[in-house]
């Protein structure tokens, strides 16, 4: 049987790999220059100056291949579960073959077990070695200013991608069984793929592990003085530079007062008047986003912000919320596990209606 | 003689309402060619479906050649099968077709096979989608024989094709027959192909078994009479009357009996198959229509 799947499977399968090829190759070329541009402007810049210059010209380099790779991991698993997880089983049952294979001297349970087996094994690999050669490539770029726990970074490094296809690739199989028909299989493997990402990764990815809670003070963390969301003007909070919270994911940064209160934007104004000269500032990004939120103090109202941060830090500190760097491997190993374990009980439940429904 | 394919109030039913077969009982023994014959969705396919493994029966039981069909790699093994519309894989070639065969089936008889094709002048590197209907006919032939089946289950093989096509599928199919003493159950629609090749016929109509025999005795047993005009109540008892006809003075009627006809007011004729199916079709589709004449006159 394994003769007939991979037939089926072959020309299919040798494309693409061989696209996986062509793109690796374009990666060996140009990776080593991003190490040694990385050694000559990143590394040295603490010595020089003006480091987030360097750094953000550095991300600039190969920009046009850093949007496609981005585009290429983002929707190769997807691929995968709609060209060869939906058309797996829906077009033998649409054209009829299956009544041919099904009439060999090979029950059907090995057929599909072979099929999904073999195409399941495909579509990891080439999963597994597209992230490794983005992962490998994409390392300066990542260690100059990236942090790996941001939202879409996360989920094209790593392993993350092969949990990522082999559930699109069990979704498209187990769809394309109880649809009967290629294409509508194949569109509703794209929906239901997109849609169990999306939710897995706003909704489920923040709860996998408890976050750590840390305490600092005003003096440390307060950047500004903003008005989020059409709110009041208040007193907002970053992450303070301290090496332990680089990369970290952080989730809030709240001021609150000894018994969890949290700063008031009246108590704000009464303690430090001076603030309302200084008018509006713009808006800091939220602090439950993972990117590095860098303290910038209000211009031109630095020093009457630090003037009332230590004012109120008698009485306030800043709490923060996060997932400390070290726990990366432990998010990309739980949520890859959490999606192939899907995967293999999509495959299961395969078999069940083969059984079941089909005869 | 042991039994080919044996049903027993074999029963299908699609979905919650639509049966495509009806208390289905009957005993085909082996080493015939046998005739599935009856209109478009009188069962036949599902009769099929049901003997080779692709569908499980709603009610009652089939076994073929013994055993349950598709019970496993050894019975799928005894069994060949050409399925309605002949399948096949469009982006594979002919060559991987054979192959396909050698590694699916362990008793493959890959040079008989590989003979085959070649009397059909079939190019192997040709895609099995570039094939003509009867080229495929005859790859599907090819793929069902070379596993060396003990049964034979072809589905309409015929129907999609001209009547020289047709013919030579017919008449490979025969030599096969004898060159490899294999039991054969054919479906078709079209009597004058089942004439030429079976030797045992069995008539599906409206999801039931109307007629299952040999050909012979079928053949021996059926006549068609033709008198003076007779109420139908007068007739001799053993007398099965399948079709009657009646005008004005006269009286045409194809009955079953086993007793030799005396009476010499009936000019007696033998029946040929095609009589026989066609009367044993018709009898059915008048009876379909009464019932559901009488079912629509009910409040």
């Amino acid at each position: 049987m394994t003769w007939l799947a991979w037939r089926q499977l072959r020309t299919s399968a040798i494309a693409t790999f061989g696209a996986l090829l062509a793109l690796a190759v374009v990666l060996a070329l140009t990776g080593p220059d991003l190490v040694h541009l990385y050694d000559t402007t990143v590394k040295p810049c603490p010595s020089i100056g003006d480091c987030s210059g360097a750094v953000a010209a550095f991300g600039k380099k190969y920009n046009f291949l850093q949007q496609l790779l981005t585009i290429v991991m983002q929707v190769t698993p997807a691929l995968l579960g709609v060209f060869w997880g939906a058309p797996l089983i829906a077009r033998e049952l649409e054209t009829g073959t299956y009544r041919l294979a099904w009439t060999q001297s090979v029950t059907r349970t090995r057929w599909l077990a072979t099929k999904l087996a073999l195409t399941g094994l495909a579509t990891a690999a080439l999963a597994g070695l597209l992230s490794l050669a983005v992962t490998w490539w994409y390392a300066p770029l990542d260690k100059a200013g990236t942090n790996r726990f941001d939202g879409s970074v996360f989920g094209e490094r790593g392993i993350t991608p092969i949990g990522y296809a082999l559930f699109a690739f069990a979704v498209g199989a187990l769809l394309g069984l109880i649809i009967r028909r290629t294409l509508p299989a194949m569109a509703t493997t794209l929906v239901a793929f997109i849609a169990v990402r999306l939710v897995f990764s706003q909704l489920i990815r923040p709860h996998l592990l408890a976050p750590v809670r840390a305490t600092f003070t005003l003096g440390a963390t307060v950047n500004g003085y903003a008005s989020s969301n059409g709110g009041p003007t208040n007193l907002t909070a970053g992450n303070p530079s301290d090496a332990s919270l680089q990369n970290a994911w952080i989730y809030s940064a709240r001021i609150v007062d000894a018994s969890g209160h949290a700063l008031t934007p009246q108590a704000t104004a009464s303690a430090c008047p001076q603030l309302a000269n200084v008018g509006l500032q713009t808006p800091l990004p939220p602090a439950g986003s993972a990117g590095n939120v860098h303290a910038v103090p209000a211009p031109g109202g630095g020093q009457a912000l630090q003037q009332c941060a230590a004012k109120l830090s008698t009485s306030y500190h800043t709490v923060l919320t996060y997932q400390p760097a070290n726990r990366y491997w432990t998010f990309q190993t739980l949520e890859t596990a959490i999606f192939a374990a899907l995967a293999i009980t999509l495959g299961g439940a395969a078999f069940w209606y083969l059984h079941k429904r089909l005869s | 003689m042991s039994s080919a394919l044996t049903a027993e109030g074999l029963g299908k039913r699609y979905g919650r309402r639509r049966w495509a077969l009806t208390d289905c009982t009957l005993e085909v023994p082996s080493g015939h060619v046998v005739g599935l014959v009856g209109p478009n969705g009188s069962g036949k396919t599902t009769l099929l479906n049901l003997a080779v493994g692709l569908l499980s029966p709603t009610t009652g039981t089939i076994s073929v050649l013994g055993r349950n069909p598709g019970d496993g790699p050894a019975q799928l093994a005894r069994v060949g099968f050409v399925a309605q519309d002949t399948p096949t894989y469009v982006h594979l070639s002919v060559a991987d077709h054979l192959g396909l065969g050698t590694h699916l089936n362990p008793g493959w008889d890959a040079q008989w096979a590989k003979n085959r094709i070649d009397e059909t002048g079939i190019d192997t590197t040709q895609k099995a989608g570039q094939l003509s209907g009867g080229q495929r006919a005859q790859l599907a032939l090819t793929l069902a024989l070379a596993k060396r089946p003990e049964l034979l289950l072809l589905d309409e093989p015929a129907a999609g094709l001209d009547p020289l096509a047709r013919r030579e599928f017919l008449q490979t199919l025969m030599v096969a027959v004898v060159d490899n003493g294999v039991s054969v159950v054919l479906s078709s629609h079209l009597v004058a192909d089942l004439e030429r090749v079976c030797d045992y016929l069995i008539v599906l109509a409206a999801a039931h078994v109307e007629l299952a025999g040999e050909v012979e005795h079928l053949l021996a047993t059926h006549r068609r009479l033709v008198g003076p005009r007779r109420d139908p109540k007068n007739l001799p008892s053993d007398w099965r009357v399948i079709d009657a006809r009646h005008t004005d003075r006269q009286t045409t009627l194809l009955v079953r009996t086993d007793t030799p006809i005396h009476d010499p007011a009936w000019a007696v004729e033998d029946v040929d198959l095609e009589d026989l199916v066609l009367a044993y079709m018709s009898q059915t589709s008048h009876a379909e229509r009464n019932r559901r004449a009488s079912l629509r006159m009910q409040p």
